[in-house]
């Protein structure tokens, strides 16, 4: 049973025409039509080469094949514009492929945003029955799960209100409770979490690992969060420009789509990080570039295991502003966040004026084995998430004698200072 | 409203109809291109619930952003049939069928004219308005503007108050005849359905098109026997020219809607009658093809 497949997509392929005449507007216009078909007329003896060279085919999706297994939590990845939302539109029904075909066993819902539908003349009850509807759950559904889905929400005080007085973060609240308490066998969710503070960022992320690993049911997960991912998903696909790069474990999908962005940058030089990848874009304040610096008085100034390490950060900022917690992450090759000096930690706000800033993070000791690592970079205030880049840039780190030793396995991932000797007993 | 809406609501004693898909059973969904047809109209009884949902949510929302709400939908046809009266009965002089007040035959007539003529605009605007939820889930397109004609249908029920309101004013007794009057609200439901859908898509398509129908509308509610008595035109240009009259889907409408209400004073003309009821099942026909083949491709050019 637990090795059927579920999802079951052979050879997917959709294109879309793009008219590069009617760029300028979204939609044909009557008027548009009869005018050409009127001009027609008049020139139809020549050739229509016009007509062939503006309109142009884009493959959004090119023989696409892999399988679900019932119960597998999968991750979809790539770079915006990947073929990501096409695949989850056409698995959602919202769009038919062009080739190919999907063969899906149970009952889907799909969550490609939170709170679809919602209107804000309606009071948060009525919304809720609708959103629900909307997703796929019956009248009765609703309201045997009504209390719960308040209750998640935290609210009880604002049923009768109508949503258009909500905060935003109540609204979100309310939208993901909807969608969290759907029963569907197979849930296909696009980068919804996303969305909210951090602490119901938390709570969203429970209540999916609860649905994917206690349910037992099939999960099609897409998001650039890789911290989610890896911590969510069994398995990972990778599409690129509209082909399956990679189908497999996560922990390699995700090295391997890493690999695509960072390398291992130099040290000592200013890193541009203004265009790296971000979840939700890049805001009013963001990331400009970054430096690393290993121990001082080397010249090659790697970080060194066991030895301080320096991150110079330039910030760019639209006005002056303080910000709470700026952090700067380690993660480890699997995607495991292994250390978050994050200046919360130290109950330090960071002044930022209008304009480029340098903000400096300096480890002390730097408790890991070499290897390369990639660097996240974080920048909130309470309500509000700046910045989240999971991978700005690689470092590597080396032995104090600049010894790489490959060759000695060590599967642990911190470094220590240890020494082993043999007691004289007496 | 929305009482009367929940009281509607139960009154079809809605069950739950999603079936669990059994184990070991082969895949029960099969994506394709051009196979979303099968199962089209077992999916639009599935979902139901999202139609008579969605509908509510457009009445309820139409009744709590306006003013003065309901009172809108019973001012606005009260006026208009005060000013029909007045310039088709006091200044042009027509006379009315039978023995029947003209200000109930005008407003016999204009109950399902403003039925048709708000469907018509309000599914025009229904997918377009609702872009962003047809572009986030799957459900049958063909809910969106079904359920902007039930919105219209609300307004409908409601300017029956004054009907029912002018007929005691006027001391008129219904015959039996206002029995039928259901199966005649029938009519009208797909006379404004059908064209409503055929408009709907090609409102997707070409977004100018919305600029047409207020002159449809305009137009229509002179071509149509609305301020005057369909017996008018027979009497003046003859049968031959009145069969072509009823070529006009509403005349037929309009004609049942005055004999079920004024009772004998109006009789049927029953070969135009007719022919409005085929017209009325071609336009539904036509419209319902027109739109699922369209409706495939709403989502990409939305």
């Amino acid at each position: 049973m637990s090795n059927q497949s579920v999802i079951s997509v052979e050879n997917l392929g959709k294109v879309y025409r793009i008219n590069h005449q009617a760029e300028r507007q979204r939609y044909v216009a009557l008027r548009d039509v009869i005018a050409e078909k009127f001009q027609g007329l008049f020139r139809s003896r020549r050739p229509q080469l016009d007509k062939f060279s503006s309109a142009e085919d884009f493959w959004a999706l090119k023989d696409v094949s892999f399988d679900v297994k019932q119960g597998e939590v999968t991750g979809i990845i790539g770079r915006n514009g990947a073929g990501k939302s096409t695949l989850l539109k056409i698995l959602s029904r919202i769009t038919e492929p062009t080739e190919g075909r999907v063969r899906i066993k149970g009952r889907v819902a799909s969550l490609l945003e939170v709170g679809t539908g919602f209107h804000p003349e309606l009071t948060g009850r009525e919304n809720t029955y609708l959103n629900g509807a909307i997703l796929g759950m019956s009248r009765a559904e609703i309201r045997k799960k009504f209390d719960e889905i308040v209750a998640f929400a935290g609210i009880e005080q604002f049923l009768d209100t109508p949503v258009k007085r909500y905060s935003s973060g109540m609204y979100v609240r309310l939208a993901f409770a909807v969608a969290a308490h759907l029963e569907p066998e197979i849930l296909i969710v696009d980068e919804v979490l996303a969305v909210g503070d951090v602490e119901f960022q938390k709570k969203c992320m429970g209540k999916m690992q609860d649905v994917s690993t206690k349910e037992g049911r099939t999960v099609l997960f897409v998001s650039h969060n890789m911290s989610a991912i890896s911590r969510l998903c069994s398995s990972a696909i990778i599409l690129n420009k509209g082909n399956k790069a990679y189908d497999g474990t996560t922990n390699q999908g995700i090295q391997k789509y890493l690999a695509q962005f960072s390398e291992i940058s130099q040290p000592a030089t200013w890193i541009d990080i203004a265009s790296c990848p971000r979840q939700g874009g890049r805001t009013n304040v963001y990331f400009h570039s970054a430096a690393y610096l290993g121990p001082s008085g080397e010249s090659h100034s790697l970080p060194v295991s066991g030895k301080e390490l320096l991150f110079k950060l330039r910030i760019s900022s639209d006005i002056k502003r303080s910000v709470s917690s700026l952090s700067v992450m380690i993660y480890s090759p699997s995607f495991q966040k292994l250390l978050n000096a994050d200046s919360l930690l130290l109950a330090q706000a960071v002044l930022l004026e209008k304009g480029l800033n340098e903000v400096h993070v300096k480890i002390h000791q730097l408790h890991l084995k070499p290897g390369r690592y990639p660097i996240g970079l974080w920048l909130a205030n309470p309500t509000e998430i700046f910045e989240l880049i999971e991978s700005a840039f690689e470092i590597e780190v080396i032995n104090e004698d600049n010894r790489q030793t490959p060759e000695i396995p060590n599967d642990g991932v911190m470094a220590c200072d240890f020494n082993i000797y043999q007691p004289i007993l007496t | 409203m929305r009482q009367l809406a929940r009281i509607l609501l139960f009154s079809m004693s809605i069950q739950p109809d999603m079936p669990p898909a059994e184990a070991g059973a082969e895949f029960d969904l099969i994506l394709e291109a051009g196979r979303a047809e099968k199962n089209y109209w077992h999916d639009l009884w599935r979902y139901r619930e999202l139609f008579i949902i969605l509908a509510l949510r457009d009445i309820s929302v139409r009744y709590k952003q306006t003013v003065i709400g309901i009172a809108w939908a019973l001012i606005q046809p009260f006026l208009t049939m005060v000013i029909m009266t007045i310039i088709f009965n006091k200044v042009a002089g027509l006379h009315s069928v039978g023995s029947a007040p003209y200000a109930i035959m005008v407003f016999a007539a204009m109950l399902p004219w403003m039925f048709f003529s708000s469907a018509l605009s309000s599914t025009s605007q229904s997918m377009v308005g609702n872009a962003n939820l047809i572009s986030k889930v799957y459900f049958p397109r063909l809910i969106i503007p079904a359920s902007a004609v039930v919105t219209s249908f609300a307004d409908f029920l409601i300017s029956f108050l004054i009907l029912i309101g002018l007929m005691i004013w006027y001391q008129v007794v219904p015959s039996w005849h206002i029995l039928t009057l259901p199966l005649f609200i029938g009519i009208a439901f797909l006379a404004a359905l059908g064209p409503g859908l055929l408009i709907t898509a090609l409102n997707v398509k070409y977004r100018d098109f919305r600029y047409i129908i207020p002159f449809i509308i305009q137009f229509g509610t002179y071509a149509s026997p609305v301020g005057f008595s369909s017996s008018v035109i027979r009497e003046k240009f003859g049968e031959k020219i009145f069969i072509l009259y009823s070529l006009n889907p509403m005349v037929g409408v309009i004609d049942g809607f005055r004999w079920a209400i004024l009772g004998d004073n109006s009789p049927i003309y029953l070969p135009g009658f007719v022919l409005s009821l085929v017209i009325v099942g071609l336009f539904l026909v036509i419209g319902i093809s027109y739109f699922r083949k369209t409706e495939k491709s709403f989502v990409d050019i939305i």
